[in-house]
């Protein structure tokens, strides 16, 4: 049976192997400008991963095969180099490859979170609250204006309590249910939780970010690639959850200032 | 001066009730069982939950048989609700991580055998240890009480991240006494742990006999003894979490929710609180406690298989170092469930680094394990094939680890499929086969009876194979960006996701239903058992040298065993075979070729 | 992997090597042998003794906690008001300092009366009601100090200052409730002469701990408040 196990365990790993190498389920095309090194960081990691994994349970399979159901007279026998070997190896290898994915990693964190948004990067307001998300662009004058909390209203479809009679800033307010930017422009999007926690989710965009109650953060992105994508809710907000999503539209620098007239003309 | 560790226990005469023998016990053993008790009882459950989440997953729209009478208002005709289903989910994570793998791998086995590993009658302080089983009984209980009250137990997953915990019942169904409900339920539970804590701290500190130094403990006590430190200090601070999360919902406190938050057109009335805070002090117990899930099951896995390979480890003193290495890293990692929670990016990076550093003495523990295969004599039954599995799983969970650690991969597997495969696999898998692996090779001890050998490797086979497609395709969802804790998938990219999760939900129920053979196998060998000898394995630490089996009352029969040998003495040429006790006299005069 | 401690015994009355020691007891020390985990050891400490300092360490875990959120909180927003302690709160950390001295001196006399040394001084558990006395004291200061409070209008709910100044005294005011039940126990056992030295020791140690922390919390508070 030992035998049979240690077969088991090699059809198991080289198995499991197969979907990853023909990237069967994958992530989808990257459409960012700052993608390409978290996705080489992806295979990186996946290569290294992938070889522990196979040699692994390889040397765990290959060592039932040998050692199981022994002869009674045969002898206990010392791995070569012993327990310092290994450890010696454990440390050197696995240490340095750690250690580099790290600080290659570092450096596509950094590329993201370390880098300022451009002076001229489009500036979005995201609203998220169960169970859905708002946009807001600032309007000809570049200003959004302030939140009223006790404003706010599903009814009157006034989303972000934003006050128009009383609030300059507020007058050209463009607030959306679907989010478009033109391609090849930086966006910088302010996040903002009306309620509790939840996430903004863009795969193709190499984007995630959780909305902090109490807490506005913004991140900044380019998207290359004209399209429709779509936004979903990572952090778990309640029974609607699995339905919060929205759509983004990356559209031609054209096609963005026709759709922004039409959604000022709806406001 | 004499030996003082037998005044220490107040000695308690053995009780004659049944109510005293049975419930209300002095004795580890009884406590050891009773805790094993309620967490075969709460994985039952744990594993009902999970059927009725992959079936409403696979086919959402079913009908499932019966469920209407858990929940009017959850499961009107049948069919599960989208809140129901998130509630079931957070009943599932919740009482499978704090009544299963925090009590079945440590609580049971190690109240049952650390005293007796050790040589002593009882632990120290016997009231505090019944007190911490009824305490956690009574955790258990406030638990499933949720399910009954108002509109159900709490949805926001057993992380409860604030403020949809802490906001109150605007939130959503369950998050008002559902709440109050779970966060009081755990801190209970947090005493009943710390009780328990201080127990096997000062058993292995201060009641070894005469004989046993510290590098003479078997592997399990090191491992229970390194746990219980984690405990110690990870519930310690889990307690005032959920005391400050029951006070914002009952007191009008705002430890955690913030200002000018909007539901229902309503503003709510707390102000001010941070909502980081809560996973902060969550995290900082979160993640010692899958190390506290993790770490007896190394130890059991060593100790059953140095037995059943008949050699003892490549490095003892390594295994207990690197046992040690990761408790100790482990609070300096849990900012990796962090990544994008809008914490500054650059503490991000701070956690990620001890987060790999800690994949080094994983990898220690395994090759200890793999070196110490080769070159034995490998005994194949069912104790020894599920901590083989356990190092199987271990690996490829352990993998999986090398990309969350990564923030900015983290950005793309973050709350996706990919991270519930990494914990089920290591937790839900590799965990629970190491307290399967206990299970089959200290029945014969507890019970006087062997549990039956075919039954045993057909639950194993059932099980690994089972348990891998359950969770492999788990990793592929994630990395194709399936995102967790939906209860449907409506997004257009996830439909063609959809057969994945019909492959996973089948064999999800039918390595379920192969758990009934263990049962069945735990019931039937209870009674009907092959009787069992004192040492059935030819092992050699102390719990094997009872006078009798099941051990008398007091374990030693009013003897005080001494300890003449280190632990695993196994290789060498004795009277009683290739291996000698650690309470035996005889000289050992063969030196090992590795010398 | 070496076999026993030493070498085999030569025939005779010799005691087997493994049940010698080598090195000192460590008293009171946590880790025998000085830390050598080779020391094969014949006297261990008694438990209660590593149990005690077990406790204080979870305590001491749970209020780090509690401090934590406290800088975490007051950090978050800027709707922290401070307000003045009560002047009350002083005088009750008087009480609970001499409650420590006479605790300490009760402890000794108690102990050396235990030990048989025959002393002209009066009945040494007289120092341990002191103790009890001022212990009790000090709750009912606190809970003058929390009726001062609510009195000003200051509630548990009324800003994130006061919510943990509430909860940090009440906390501490439980496990204070704790070390008065312990004290009890030990006048107790020590007047039906049950008292063990381990008991009187850790008693005494949890309550010098209580007084300790509560001289920590009065500065977090007086710091942040």
């Amino acid at each position: 049976m030992g035998r049979i196990f240690a077969v088991t365990i090699l059809v198991i790993a080289i198995g499991s192997a197969i979907p990853i190498l023909r990237h069967t389920w994958w992530m989808p095309q990257d459409i960012s400008t700052h993608g390409a090194p978290i996705d080489e960081q992806m295979s990186e990691t996946m290569a290294e991963a992938g070889i522990c994994f196979l040699a692994s349970q390889i040397l765990l399979a290959a060592f039932i095969w040998k050692f199981s159901n022994p002869k009674p007279d045969s002898k206990i026998k010392t791995f070569p180099g012993g327990a310092s070997g290994l450890v010696i190896a454990a440390f050197l290898l696995v240490g340095t490859e750690v250690l580099a994915l790290g600080a290659f990693g570092a450096k596509a964190w950094a590329k993201i979170y370390f880098t300022p948004a451009a002076a001229n990067a489009l500036p979005v307001q995201a609203q998220a609250g169960q169970f859905a998300f708002y946009f807001r662009y600032p309007g000809p004058d570049g200003k959004f204006g302030p939140i009223h909390p006790d404003m706010v209203s599903e009814a009157n479809q006034n989303f972000y309590g934003i006050d128009i009679n009383n609030d300059q800033d507020a007058k050209d307010d463009i607030v959306t249910a679907e989010m478009a930017i033109p391609v090849n422009r930086e966006v910088n999007l302010l996040m903002h939780s009306k309620d509790v926690g939840h996430s903004f989710f863009v795969p193709e965009l190499r984007v995630q970010q959780d909305f902090v109650p109490g807490l506005d953060v913004a991140i900044h992105f380019t998207a290359t690639k004209i399209g429709r994508y779509e936004i979903v809710c990572t952090q778990l907000c309640g029974l609607g959850h699995y339905n919060m999503k929205a759509y983004l539209s990356v559209m031609s620098q054209q096609d963005y200032d026709d759709w922004l007239k039409k959604e000022a003309a709806l406001q | 001066m004499h030996d003082m560790s037998a005044q220490a226990v107040q000695h308690h005469a053995p009780p004659t009730s049944f109510i005293g023998k049975h419930v209300f016990s002095l004795d580890h053993k009884v406590i050891g069982k009773q805790y094993y008790a309620l967490a075969l009882v709460a994985v039952v459950i744990g594993m009902v939950l999970s059927w009725l989440m992959r079936i409403h997953l696979a086919w959402p729209s079913t009908k499932i048989p019966l469920l209407h009478y858990l929940s009017a208002n959850g499961a009107a005709g049948n069919v599960m609700t989208p809140e129901y289903y998130l509630q079931l989910m957070t009943m599932h994570g919740t009482i499978m991580v704090f009544f299963v793998l925090t009590t079945a791998p440590f609580a049971a086995f190690g109240n049952y055998f650390l005293p007796i590993q050790v040589g002593a009658e009882d632990m120290p302080f016997p009231h505090f240890n019944m007190m911490s089983f009824w305490v956690t009984f009574v955790s258990f209980l406030v638990m499933i009480a949720s399910f009954f009250v108002g509109d159900g137990p709490t949805l926001g997953g057993w992380t409860q991240y604030a403020p949809l915990s802490a906001i109150g019942p605007a939130s959503g169904p369950g998050q008002g006494m559902g709440v109050v409900l779970w966060a009081s339920s755990i801190a209970i539970f947090c005493v009943g742990q710390l009780l328990g804590s201080l127990n096997f701290i000062t058993t292995t500190l201060d009641m070894r006999t005469r004989g046993m130094s510290l590098w003479r403990l078997p592997l399990t006590a090191w491992a229970w003894f390194i746990t219980s430190v984690m405990g110690l200090t990870a519930f310690a601070v889990l307690m005032p979490a959920c005391i400050l999360l029951i006070l914002d919902h009952v007191a009008g406190t705002s430890f955690f929710v913030a200002s000018n938050l909007v539901i229902s057109d309503q503003v709510q009335p707390h102000s001010g609180g941070s909502t980081l805070l809560w996973q902060h002090l969550f995290w900082f117990f979160g993640h010692p406690e899958v190390y506290i899930a993790i770490v007896p099951g190394m130890g059991i896995v060593s100790h059953v298989l140095i037995t059943n390979m008949r050699r003892p480890l490549l490095s003892h003193r390594v295994m207990v170092y690197s046992m040690g290495a990761l408790a100790v890293l482990s609070y300096m990692v849990y900012g990796h469930h962090m990544f994008v929670s809008g914490m500054n990016p650059f503490s991000s990076l701070a956690f990620s680094f001890p987060t790999l550093i800690i994949t080094i003495p994983s990898t220690i523990v395994v090759l200890i394990w793999l070196g110490s295969l080769y070159g034995s004599k490998l005994r194949i039954n069912s104790a020894s094939l599920f901590s083989l599995g356990f190092i199987s799983m271990f690996i490829s969970g352990g993998v999986s680890g090398f990309f969350l650690a990564q923030p900015s991969i983290d950005i793309m597997l973050h709350a996706t499929y990919f991270v519930v495969g990494h914990f089920h696999l290591v937790m839900a898998v590799a965990a629970i086969f190491g307290i399967f692996a206990g299970t089959y090779f200290w029945f014969p001890k507890m019970t006087g009876r062997m549990m039956n050998e075919t039954l045993g490797k057909i639950h194993f086979w059932l099980s690994f194979v089972g348990a891998y497609c359950i969770f492999m395709p788990f990793h592929y969802l994630g990395l194709a960006g399936n995102v967790r804790r939906y209860q449907a998938f409506v997004d257009d990219y996830l439909q063609p996701l959809l057969p994945v999760h019909k492959f996973i939900t089948v064999a999800a129920l039918v390595t379920g239903a192969a758990q009934l053979v263990f049962l069945y196998n735990l019931v039937y060998s209870r009674f009907r058992g092959e009787r069992a000898a004192d040492n059935p394995w030819q092992a050699t630490s102390l719990e094997w040298s009872t006078p009798t089996t099941p051990p008398p009352f007091d374990n030693f029969g009013g003897q005080h065993p001494v300890v003449y040998h280190d632990p695993y003495q196994f290789g060498i040429e004795a009277s009683t075979g290739d291996y000698v006790m650690q309470n035996s006299p005889e000289e050992i005069h063969t030196v090992r070729d590795e010398e | 992997m070496a076999t026993t401690v030493h070498d085999p015994p030569k025939s005779g009355t010799q005691k087997h090597p493994a049940l010698t020691t080598t090195g000192n007891g460590n008293r009171g020390g946590v880790l025998p042998g000085g830390g050598n985990l080779r020391e094969v050891r014949r006297y261990s400490p008694p438990p209660a003794s590593t149990g005690i300092w077990v406790g204080i360490a979870a305590i001491a875990m749970t209020f780090a906690a509690f401090t934590s959120a406290l800088i975490v909180r007051k950090g978050s927003s800027n709707d922290w008001q401070p307000f003045t302690l009560p002047i009350i709160l002083y005088l009750n950390s008087a009480l609970l300092l001499a409650s420590s001295v006479t605790l300490e001196v009760g402890r000794r006399r108690v102990a050396a009366f235990m030990a048989g040394v025959k002393t002209h001084r009066a009945r040494p558990a007289r120092w341990l009601y002191v103790t009890l006395t001022l212990g009790v004291f000090f709750v009912a200061g606190q809970y003058a100090a929390w009726k001062q409070l609510r009195a000003q209008g200051v509630f548990l709910a009324t800003n994130p200052s006061s919510s943990f100044f509430y909860l940090l005294t009440a906390v501490h005011a439980l496990h204070v409730l704790g070390g008065l039940a312990g004290l009890l126990l030990v006048i107790g056992r020590l007047r039906s002469c049950v008292l063990r030295r381990s008991t009187l020791d850790i008693a005494s140690r949890y309550w010098h701990f209580m007084d300790v922390l509560w001289f920590y919390l009065l500065l977090l508070l007086w710091m942040t408040l």
